[in-house]
């Protein structure tokens, strides 16, 4: 990990009208790192994500971001042009259904090299080679490459969610859910493999969920929120393993147990 | 009095031609823009060209000459009612001679005959946007046109790829446009996109139902997009036009009998009717003299 932070937010906070989403969070990501944010339905992590993401205008408040030229950008500022441009090759976001961040009719080879064309790669071949390089990647057999999304189990269209993200080499992804709606199984799978990538590729990732568990395996940090605000936030094992909120106590110990 | 049906010159009002011609003009400034307009009702069906026939009103005079050709045909039903409706409404003469015509209407073809510096093109566009089968939502297309977001236009190439070893589009095919806009230049084949590169007559595109209205200023770049290991390229034909023995035209299958007889004629009638004037006789052009 570098010393320099990726990602610096400050005071952000999003109101939906006078309806608070998120209040006053503030953190410091750094490269490789991957921070969870749980908490329960409601609890403004949705919120966050989105306004992370620069889907959602905040209501007041900044995140500034390391841009690859190591100039420090607030990405509210930036012209939609860059904006857009910067969330299709440096960014990337994983939805929780797959059916939100892929384009279901087309192949998925065309869905891997659509960031790649999106950013002037204009040889066919090429695209393809990259394409099947990261069907291999995800586990998806090069045979899968012309066939349509909808045609993929919910895991295997994840993990081409994962692939058509990654193929840019972006340096932040932000992930909604990544295992919400799968089968046990193929949610360890999936974890495997995501942990696997985000080691490989050194990638930073703000990853959402409700579950304790993908928190504790994804993430070197997490923050814990309720009713909107940031109620506790650390390293994973500790507040895993030491929660100081009654918040927090209350949601590790209602994990279940087998 | 007797009561008579009261047309203004060329059937639309005058102000309703002064805002279509303000909406060409733009149009015209900024090559291949999709400019919206008022598209007014026309005594014709949508589908049947209300887009075509509402810039070709708003831009023909007394003294231009008029052809319409449908699928590169002058006798075809969209033609012969559009060419007159036009000798009706604004009394102009009207040709089938593309070198004659100073207004040329057309729906999905490009005259075989280089256009001259002069001589517009109208095309009938169904829809405009090249997106739209991509990426449906109108917002969404504008932004990406606005941005110069393209390359969801390479993603349906390499579709047609995957699926056909080539690309497989073979019409309506998406061209850049002076380097900047990406075009859809109505569902002309694909063998007549080269004509509209540095072509020295004025193009202009209504999509009477879409409310759009775009141009190619004469000389200007426009561009077929492709791959570079998949360069693009247009339709070659096997045998010439089996009336006049033209090659290297765009040319129509016609079935003859339910044996599997068939004959390719050019697509371009006037074309072929010149060429067979001028002596040029194609395989089945000697047994319908003879006949």
């Amino acid at each position: 990990m570098s010393d320099e932070p990726l990602l610096k937010v400050k005071n952000l906070t999003k109101y939906y009208g006078a309806r608070l989403g998120c209040a006053d969070v503030n953190f410091e990501l750094y490269p490789g790192e991957v921070l969870a944010i749980v908490g329960e339905s409601g609890s403004g992590k949705t919120t966050l994500l989105s306004t992370l993401s620069a889907n959602l205008e905040p209501t007041s408040g900044e995140a500034l971001y390391r841009m690859r030229d190591e100039s420090w950008r607030n990405i509210y500022e930036l012209s939609e042009a860059e904006r857009r441009f910067l969330t299709r090759t440096d960014w990337g976001f994983v939805h929780q259904n797959p059916a939100d961040g892929l384009r279901m009719t087309v192949s998925a080879g065309a869905n891997v090299g659509e960031r790649l064309m999106a950013v002037g790669d204009r040889h066919y071949g090429r695209i393809r080679d990259t394409a099947l390089d990261w069907l291999g990647r995800v586990e998806i057999a090069a045979d899968r490459i012309d066939d349509q999304p909808r045609s993929f189990s919910g895991g295997m269209r994840q993990r081409l969610q994962i692939a058509r993200n990654l193929v840019t080499g972006p340096r932040l992804v932000f992930m909604d859910e990544p295992t919400g709606g799968l089968d046990v199984s193929v949610q360890a799978r999936l974890l495997d493999l995501l942990r696997q990538l985000v080691g490989e590729l050194g990638l930073s990732a703000i990853v959402v969920t409700h579950d304790l568990a993908v928190a504790r395996l994804l993430s070197h940090r997490m923050m814990v929120m309720k009713g909107g605000h940031v109620i506790e936030a650390g390293l994973t094992d500790r507040v895993l393993d030491d929660p100081r909120e009654p918040y927090t106590q209350l949601l590790v110990s209602s994990i279940l147990q087998v | 009095m007797k009561a008579v049906a009261n047309y203004n010159f060329a059937y639309l009002d005058e102000q309703t031609k002064r805002m279509i011609r303000r909406a060409i003009l733009k149009a015209v400034a900024i090559p291949g823009y999709q400019v919206p307009f008022s598209s007014r009702e026309m005594p014709m069906p949508y589908g049947w060209g209300t887009g075509g026939v509402q810039v070709t009103a708003s831009i023909i005079g007394p003294d231009d000459v008029l052809k319409v050709i449908d699928q590169g045909a002058d006798d075809t039903t969209n033609a012969v009612s559009i060419r007159a409706f036009f000798a009706k409404v604004a009394r102009v003469a009207t040709t089938t001679h593309t070198a004659e015509a100073t207004i040329i209407q057309t729906r999905h073809r490009i005259p075989e005959r280089k256009l001259e510096a002069g001589q517009i093109l109208v095309y009938q566009v169904p829809i405009p946007e090249p997106l739209r089968f991509l990426e449906p939502r109108e917002t969404e297309t504008r932004k990406m046109h606005a941005l110069e977001e393209y390359g969801l236009m390479h993603v349906k190439l390499y579709e047609d790829i995957a699926r056909h070893g080539r690309i497989a589009t073979t019409y309506a095919y998406p061209v850049k446009v002076e380097g900047r806009y990406v075009m859809d230049p109505s569902p002309t084949p694909k063998f007549d996109n080269p004509k509209m590169h540095r072509s020295e007559a004025l193009q202009l595109f209504g999509a009477g139902r879409e409310h759009r209205i775009y141009a190619v200023p004469p000389h200007t770049d426009v561009v077929s997009l492709d791959f570079e290991d998949h360069p693009f390229e247009i339709q070659h034909f096997e045998e010439p036009c089996a009336l006049c023995g033209a090659e290297g035209v765009y040319l129509d299958e016609v079935i003859l009998d339910d044996r599997g007889g068939h004959m390719y004629v050019c697509s371009d009638t006037d074309h072929c009717e010149e060429r067979r004037d001028a002596g040029f006789v194609g395989v089945l052009g000697m047994q319908e003299a003879a006949e």
